[in-house]
């Protein structure tokens, strides 16, 4: 079994700097930012296969920015982020999915969304039987099925 | 080490793990291989099967955690090369638009599919005479009926019979509920006066033969918890074990052995410890789908048949048809089902059938999506860069998230030599097995399909009211569908197996899956692959006292 090397400080830094910027906080929907601590913690605490391609993604960053996001000022940070989101290829993408799934799991961001907290397993959902009649002029067609030795 | 010299070893190693033979050797449990040993057990004959996978525990499924989506995109990925789980095998796809997808289990690929349950429509069978191109089947629809509707039985489909443009069947079980979503895309399409129905899918709507209702879990795809779709490994295989066949797990077949007359003698595989063992028999039937078929089929050459098993035709590995997925999704702004339901649940044939006046010959099915849960709408969005970064984030969140629909076209794919499976000259699985490899390009026969395909499905999006309107074409892991890499036909310079899939070459071997198929049609093809395998089982049947005549 391979095992996968955690992030270093510095790295864990950038991705929360980055998660903010792609999610920040929200006081219009009652929503904390991807940057929130318990979020980050989801992030690291599940990374498993994804952590080699996140840290490649947060080492893309690095070099880009040649120092820690925090330290760059606003207009520099987006200008870095942005060449990242179009240079970074696989590893950019697998860094945001990793952020997304975590975020968008948090309890708080669930009830905003007015989705409940919990697996669909077993209680699952109650589906709208629907309007059949709908249905009634595609019934009123003739049969057609090509090929077919007697109609059908 | 050159083949002869390997070869030469494994009849040593045959000797020294060698079990005592059984009458029917099945390689592979899932969709046709249960099917074939649950319909061969009235014989009463020793049937053995192998599968390199386990048993499934619904109670691990990912719709039993609350990070049920997030293991979509790793334990639970479509595709084996990036599941990589112990009991599948790497697939070189890189020379392919289309990546492979499947699951290795007991149910194989019915543990992780749609359960979407059209069957190929009569015209199928004989592309060649009614719209001259690649060749009819050497079976029509009707030799396949009995065994759709013993199949449809077996599985437990729900639907609503009488679809003026399908193949009349007899759904055991109603059709699902329309749901938010399915008015939604009804009244778009009678709009537009195209074609729609209620599709069949093995989604059990009421209790039925031990399986529990659905209770719309949503998350279908990556295997059902509750037990509600069909897999074989709680549909067959519960019945078949029952009437004596064997069923051993983690054994995964490196190749088939051959004796002095030219006659399958057994399998060399490695059991779940990893121990090379031989395993004669009477009768081989593969059942491993159209990339597993081949490639053992190319991995059990030997001395008398030095460019693969079944082999003299050169067909074996090549014709690999796919079905490239159009797909484009929008979103309204009235509720869709989201992750809250099955996510097919309606078809459309309106485009099913050659009309030359559209630039390309053969057609396409629809299946319409109901939706996708929070993270995969996140995810998807993000990627189609319509889910901007930054504080536009949440409001456009909201509106996208539970109210997309799908429109995805299941285009016909041709039949094409060039389209192949081969051993891949590096790339092996965890027992040192070559691994396959897939050339594949889509055809401009496709192409213009697919594009037809997109122009329909935005303008029926459109008539929904639907904005951000995206597309994926084709749906790049699409992969679901491997037909055509030893297909059947009465000309053994043209074809792998005869009309009822014994190999041209090997008169006890035999072949039950997707790897058969002439064509392809333009839907979902799991239906006619079990069908097939049940017609191949009665023949088998009909003809034990002269079966390798």
């Amino acid at each position: 079994m391979i095992v996968e090397k955690s992030l270093t400080s510095a790295q864990r830094d950038d991705l929360r700097v980055i998660s903010g910027m792609m999610i920040p906080e929200s006081s219009e929907y009652k929503v904390p930012g991807a940057d929130d601590v318990a979020i980050q913690g989801d992030i690291l605490a599940t990374l498993g296969r994804d952590t080699r391609m996140v840290s490649t993604a947060l080492d893309h960053i690095a070099r880009l920015a040649a120092k820690p996001l925090a330290a760059l000022d606003d207009i520099r940070r987006e200008a870095v982020v942005t060449e990242f989101r179009v240079s970074g290829g696989l590893p950019a993408a697998t860094l945001a999915r990793v952020i997304l799934q975590c975020y968008y799991r948090d309890d708080r961001v669930l009830r905003s969304l007015g989705l409940e907290l919990r697996a669909p397993f077993p209680k699952g959902h109650v589906l709208p039987e629907g309007d059949w009649s709908l249905l009634d002029s595609v019934k009123a067609r003739p049969t057609k099925l090509r090929g077919a030795k007697i109609g059908r | 080490m050159d083949c002869f010299a390997s070869l030469a070893m494994t009849e040593e190693r045959m000797t020294a793990n060698k079990h005592d033979p059984v009458d029917v050797l099945i390689i592979g449990a899932g969709a046709s291989g249960a099917a074939v040993a649950w319909s061969l057990a009235d014989t009463k004959m020793h049937i053995l099967c192998l599968d390199q996978g386990g048993w499934m525990k619904p109670s691990e499924y990912p719709s039993t955690g609350r990070d049920w989506e997030a293991k979509f995109y790793g334990d639970w990925a479509t595709s084996p090369n990036i599941r990589g789980r112990p009991e599948d095998y790497p697939i070189n796809d890189d020379h392919s638009p289309i990546k492979v997808v499947n699951f290795n289990a007991v149910g194989g690929s019915t543990i992780m599919y749609t359960a979407h349950w059209p069957r190929l429509h009569p015209s199928d069978f004989k592309v060649k005479t009614l719209d001259g191109v690649a060749d009819d089947w050497p079976i029509d629809y009707d030799a396949l009926t009995p065994f759709f509707e013993e199949n449809d039985r077996m599985m437990g489909v729900s639907g609503l019979s009488g679809d003026p443009q399908s193949p009349l069947t007899h759904p055991p079980m109603p059709p699902q509920p329309l749901g938010l979503s399915g008015p939604l895309i009804g009244k778009a399409m009678n709009k537009l006066g195209w074609h729609w129905w209620p599709s069949d899918t093995t989604v059990a709507t009421t209790d039925y033969e031990g399986r529990a209702r659905c209770i719309n879990l949503g998350h279908c795809t990556p295997a059902c918890a509750q037990g509600a779709k069909a897999s074989t490994d709680i549909t067959y295989w519960p019945h078949a074990i029952r009437a004596g066949v064997e069923l051993k797990t983690h054994c995964r077949v490196r190749e088939i052995t051959t004796n002095e007359h030219g006659m399958a003698s057994g399998v060399v595989y490695y059991d779940q410890d990893g121990v090379e063992q031989f395993q004669p028999a009477e009768v081989v039937i593969i059942a491993c789908n159209g990339v597993g078929t081949p490639r053992l089929l190319l991995n059990s050459a030997s001395g008398k048949f030095p460019n693969g098993l079944a082999n003299s035709s050169g067909l074996v590995g090549k014709n690999l048809m796919f079905h490239p997925y159009a797909q484009i999704y929008g979103f309204v702004k009235e509720p869709t089902d989201s992750n809250r339901a099955p996510p097919t649940c309606l078809w459309s044939k309106e485009f099913y059938d050659t009309d030359l006046s559209r630039g390309f010959v053969r057609g396409y099915g629809v299946q319409f999506g109901r939706g996708a849960g929070p993270v995969f709408e996140a995810v998807a969005s993000e990627q189609k860069g319509i889910l901007p970064w930054g504080k536009d984030h949440h409001r456009v969140f909201r509106k996208l998230n539970g109210h997309r629909l799908h429109f995805s076209a299941i285009c016909e794919d041709l039949p094409e030599e060039h389209n192949r499976v081969t051993l891949d000259p590096v790339l092996k699985d965890g027992h040192g097995i070559p691994a396959p490899k897939i050339d594949y390009t889509i055809s401009e026969n496709s192409r213009k399909m697919m594009e037809h395909a997109l122009a329909h499905g935005r303008e029926f999006l459109e008539t929904a009211g639907a904005t951000d309107i995206c597309t994926n074409s084709p749906i790049p892991w699409g992969g679901w569908h491997l037909l055509g890499t030893a297909r059947l036909g009465t000309d053994p310079q043209r074809s792998v197996v005869n009309e009822w899939g014994r190999s041209h070459d090997v008169k006890n071997l035999f072949i039950v899956d997707g790897s058969i198929f002439v064509t392809s049609g333009g839907v979902n093809p799991t239906s006619t692959i079990q069908a097939l395998a049940l017609y191949i089982a009665d023949q088998m049947k009909q003809r034990l006292a002269n079966l390798f005549d």
